[in-house]
């Protein structure tokens, strides 16, 4: 037989609000992309130490630009690869789901960023690139970790953060806030990550 | 209602419990939710058929770790929930670590399907009164 139920209907009504309530919380949280991989943010954070080392050695800006675009292609490659395989590992999809939403929060920012070096660079202001590629990368895992565990926004705030101070330091410190951001935090939060969210 | 046998479970066969979730005008003007799916009206099960139906599959792990739950009580609950034809369950190895997959069938999908749209034909019922 069916089961009924005469509780009085407003009754009725705020418990299937709860329940609904229930069961977008549990979509939410179940939805988060799990597949960021310590392992590749401690690649990532390797690959930044080594430029941040490498940069006082080269003369030039243009030549230190490109050290460091060849740094991001590198670990952007290390990344990929490391997220794709811990997604692999433990069924997610990358083209679907939470990684769909990772990927198009995180991307804005970064896209933004890529402008902004070439408006900055054609404008001769060498000085900011720093800064503001802390700023932007640390929005855009601000931005993709909203759908993630809670460690990758806050790396992506202390980021933000390192990079908002390194616009007003003189430019002699610049690469050690680099160093800071794309290689010590990396390194720190990929081993946290890594200990703590499966890899 | 009778609780179907293991072996209509195991065929999908639901039909009887998650086919009518109208909701019914009784006496007294009170609107009283018919046929509720008792099968997923438990928070706990709700919860798992929740869980699935944003992901592809999830292991034993991480639904007892989404939803807090003990070993005994995810396994209790996930079993119902195969019986009744609305998950699928996996076993199998991680290198040589024994790993547990479930996966939202499409009869436990229609099944979510279904309970929302009662839930919410109960809240709107309420609202029009």
């Amino acid at each position: 037989m069916p089961r009924t139920d005469t509780r009085p209907a407003a009754a009725l009504a705020d418990h299937a609000a709860d329940q609904l309530a229930f069961i977008r919380d549990t979509m939410v949280r179940a939805g988060r992309f799990t597949a960021v991989s310590g392992a590749g943010m401690f690649g990532t954070g390797i690959i930044g130490t080594g430029a941040a080392l490498l940069t006082p050695h080269i003369a030039s800006p243009a030549q230190q630009l490109t050290l460091w675009l060849a740094a991001a292609a590198a670990a952007i490659a290390v990344s990929m690869t490391a997220v794709a395989r811990k997604a692999r590992r433990s069924g997610q999809s990358l083209r679907a789901g939470p990684a769909r939403t990772f990927a198009l929060a995180f991307a804005p920012a970064l896209a933004a960023g890529a402008l902004l070096t070439a408006a900055l660079v054609f404008n001769g202001a060498w000085s900011l690139l720093p800064g503001m590629w802390l700023v932007c990368y640390g929005a855009a895992v601000v931005s993709g970790g909203a759908f993630s565990v809670r460690a990758v926004p806050v790396l992506g705030t202390v980021l933000v953060g390192l990079g908002a101070v390194t616009l007003f330091l003189p430019a002699a410190a610049h690469v050690w806030m680099l160093g800071i951001g794309f290689g010590g935090a990396h390194l720190l939060f990929g081993v946290f990550i890594a200990r703590y969210h499966g890899g | 209602m009778a609780r179907p046998t293991s072996s209509a479970a195991r065929r999908g066969d639901h039909k009887a419990r998650a086919a009518a979730p109208a909701l019914v005008p009784v006496l007294g003007g009170e609107p009283v939710p018919a046929a509720l799916d008792k099968l997923i009206h438990d928070r706990v099960r709700l919860g798992i058929i929740s869980a699935l139906a944003v992901n592809d599959r999830l292991s034993f792990t991480d639904l007892r770790d989404l939803l807090a739950l003990t070993d005994g009580n995810l396994s209790v609950h996930a079993r119902k929930l195969e019986e009744g034809g609305y998950v699928t369950c996996q076993k199998g190895f991680d290198g040589r670590v024994p790993k547990t997959e479930y996966r939202l069938t499409a009869a436990g999908k229609r099944a979510l399907e279904r309970y929302l749209g009662h839930m919410e034909a109960l809240i709107e019922a309420t609202r029009a009164r």
